[in-house]
């Protein structure tokens, strides 16, 4: 059994509340004094019939207007896997917490309503999969019964989407025809569609390959923390503790320490204060080298023979998540993994319309949900790979130093 | 790169790079643990001894031994708790050799003068607020770890790991800091603390099946025990000295347990035959009812009570 963390990405009008529900209702994951709670509140509705939506909005303000403001986090559990959903409002004021959301998924439900196909809604939450390059898509043609199930109406949505898809050069898209308020092909494949030869969504979602989402080549271990005890029975004891973001390390691994660019060898691998002969990506543990070296928070341990980037100045893919605007020329925090380095934005090349993905103009300035192509400037290195190439090692956050505030989130572009 | 897209059983050098949930859970927890070592001067962690607090100090060995803590443990204690609860922090924090912290609510309810609650299950849920408030301020603390997890409320699935409160201790939920891949923003200005979650994912199986996995040990009221209780609303309530007993009240010895550890006052046990740890994950499997809405008498107050509690400073 592994996890599966994956994003919803789609508005309430398509159902995507509704899809939530009847997942965790239909896979027995609704307790009954949650199921009650609902019930009440849907008595309060006009309609009278059980709102699923409800489980999903937490806070009052939400149940109010009907809305999500922000990302929800949900769980359930099948025999085969253990799901954690980022449930994040689609609406385009919200493109922030979809990239929030979509940050750490590694697989995308994107709805489209049957009745509409591919809309601009459906392309935008696309460009922010392939941007924050979320590994799997599921294209999920929702509310199939208001179309008579019909086989046509499926697949020019599915054309559709695929000339879109192309390019964005998103990968491993799987299609399926849902109708999540009926519950078909949600949990059990439904007979509604005969001529649908794929499985149910869940079954997908049971069965898609996450572990070779993990890069084992290329090596990266973030210092967090040095553990010294200073004991007498451990006076010389010095461990680096961190995660294993990517790769694998092995006791007598030839290792780099950047930024500094010093060499040594990995002297003792421990998990749990265990001595193991290898780690890999992404356990928990704690490195020795075999040099005395000044090694701290925020410094990375490499293998000498896969080498990140090391530089001061790079572009990003920036999404703007502050209320306060980004002009170039601002300076900030930039944070990646536990290195925290002061920096500055330097330039503005172009604005990514997110509907179109066509290249704008750059603005003066970058207002809350803008995604902008910039230049950063940072007062010392920072280590860091291609996003593309490596997530775990090429996503980073500006924070506002006056208001301590996150207010960007970077993809870098190497 | 080629090596990624080959599939883990295909490659002989990858063939024991086995990680399942529990092992991802355990991992990403300690990665928090180890940020807030990183990011702040003067952390805490609250303990309770209760399943999900313990669970944190585990996680928290794994995360800094063979060094020790770089926080102390704390407890908030209301004075309505469990003396099973009460004896095995005590035992565990000293069996670890961690500092341990206790603050008494009755001691603010003395000093500040402030008004308790009557009634059938006068509770000091409430109060408590003022206490770990006080204490945050006493010892400075900047971050205070705790057990609560995401599953447990619908209010608690909106809230970031790192949480930061007012030097009220206020949650807005409206001006989170977004949180994204696994960069934890915890700068904060003075006067104002961080809240850090480190169990956020896991849900009571996760909690359950790691207990078991790692033999971690609990207090005796976890396990099937005969208690005398009162029945209220459908719920089992441990008759003792803070619950006002009347004389309509149906009171009986039944065999019960305990699935969550809180105040006496407002924490109902479950009938169960469950005596150990593999017992109680079948019945977890089997049960229909959420943990909270199973034992927790203070949340059905309103739909949005934990959401309240929250923005007035509550864990």
């Amino acid at each position: 059994m592994d996890i599966l963390r994956f994003i919803t990405a789609g508005s309430v009008d398509d159902g995507k509340s509704t899809l939530i529900g009847r997942l965790l209702y239909d896979s027995k994951s609704i307790m009954i004094d949650q199921l009650e709670a609902i019930e009440k509140q849907s008595r309060n509705k006009e309609d009278g019939e059980i709102d699923l939506a409800l489980l999903t909005d937490g806070l009052r303000a939400e149940r109010e207007q009907g809305i999500t403001i922000d990302v929800a986090y949900k769980y359930f559990n099948t025999p085969k896997r253990k799901f954690i959903i980022a449930d994040a409002p689609g609406h385009i004021q919200y493109t922030r917490n979809m990239v929030t959301g979509a940050s750490n998924a590694d697989l995308a439900i994107i709805l489209v309503d049957a009745r509409h196909g591919v809309v601009e809604q459906t392309r935008r939450h696309s460009i922010i999969a392939s941007l924050l390059n979320i590994p799997h898509i599921v294209v999920a043609i929702n509310k199939m019964d208001l179309v008579n199930n019909s086989e046509d109406v499926y697949n020019n949505i599915v054309i559709d989407y695929a000339k879109a898809a192309a390019t964005l050069g998103l990968k491993n898209i799987k299609y399926i025809p849902i109708s999540a308020i009926n519950g078909d092909n949600i949990v059990e494949k439904s007979e509604r569609f005969p001529w649908y030869e794929g499985n149910s969504l869940l079954d997908i979602l049971e069965t898609v390959e996450v572990s070779s989402d993990i890069n084992y080549t290329d090596a990266r271990f973030p210092v967090q923390y040095v553990i010294r005890p200073q004991s007498e029975e451990l006076h010389d004891y010095r461990g680096y503790a961190g995660k294993i973001i990517s790769g694998i390390y092995k006791i007598g691994d030839k290792v780099t320490i950047q930024p500094s660019g010093l060499e040594t060898t990995i002297s003792n691998i421990e998990i749990e204060g265990r001595q193991v002969e290898q780690a890999f990506a992404p356990q928990s543990v704690v490195l020795h080298i075999k040099d005395d070296m000044d090694l701290s928070r925020g410094d990375l341990i490499v293998h000498t023979d896969a080498q990140p980037n090391v530089a001061n100045e790079f572009e990003v893919l920036l999404c703007w998540m502050g209320n306060k605007p980004l002009e170039a020329g601002n300076k900030y925090l930039f944070q990646i993994n536990s290195r925290v380095v002061k920096a500055v934005v330097k330039e503005i090349a172009y604005k990514l319309n997110v509907n179109s993905l066509e290249k704008e103009d750059a603005p003066e300035k970058a207002v809350l949900n803008d995604i902008v192509k910039a230049t950063i400037k940072t007062a010392s290195p920072i280590v860091f790979d291609s996003y593309k190439k490596l997530r775990v090692n090429g996503g980073a956050i500006l924070i506002d130093e006056t208001s301590n505030v996150t207010v960007g989130a970077c993809m870098i572009q190497a | 790169m080629a090596i990624n897209n080959l599939k883990n059983e295909d490659n002989p050098a990858l063939q024991n790079l086995r990680f399942d949930y529990l092992d991802h859970l355990e991992s990403e927890s300690i990665h928090i643990f180890r940020e807030v070592a990183g990011q702040f001067e003067r952390p805490a962690l609250l303990f309770s001894g209760g399943k999900d607090s313990i669970v944190l100090v585990h996680l928290a060995l794994k995360a800094f031994r063979p060094g020790k803590f770089p926080f102390p443990l704390l407890h908030i204690d209301t004075g309505h708790n469990f003396q099973e609860a009460l004896d095995f922090r005590d035992e565990f924090a000293s069996s670890i050799g961690e500092k341990l912290i206790v603050r008494k609510v009755a001691d603010t309810i003395k000093e500040k003068k402030l008004t308790e609650l009557k009634g059938k299950f006068a509770s000091r849920n409430a109060l408590q607020t003022f206490t770990l408030l006080d204490t945050i301020e006493e010892f400075k603390f900047d971050a205070c770890i705790g057990g609560a997890r995401r599953d447990e409320e619908k209010a608690r699935a909106k809230e970031r790991i790192f949480s930061v409160r007012d030097e009220f201790g206020q949650w807005d939920p409206k001006l989170q800091r977004p949180e994204l891949w696994n960069t934890y923003n915890g700068r904060i200005h003075k006067g104002e603390n961080v809240r850090v979650f480190p169990i956020s994912n896991w849900t009571e199986l996760d909690i359950w099946n790691y207990i078991s996995r790692n033999n971690i040990e609990l207090p005796s009221i976890y396990f099937a025990h005969e208690r005398e209780v009162l029945e209220y609303e459908g719920q089992l309530v441990a008759t003792s000295e803070f619950v006002q007993i009347d004389e309509s009240d149906k009171v009986s010895v039944k065999k019960v347990r305990y699935r969550t550890v809180g105040d006496m006052t407002c924490t109902a046990a479950v009938a169960s035959n469950a005596a150990n740890v593999e017992d109680i994950i079948k019945e977890i499997i089997a049960t229909k009812t959420s943990e909270r809405g199973e034992t927790r008498i203070d949340d059905k107050v309103s739909e949005a009570a934990m959401e309240d509690r929250k923005k007035g400073g509550y864990f």
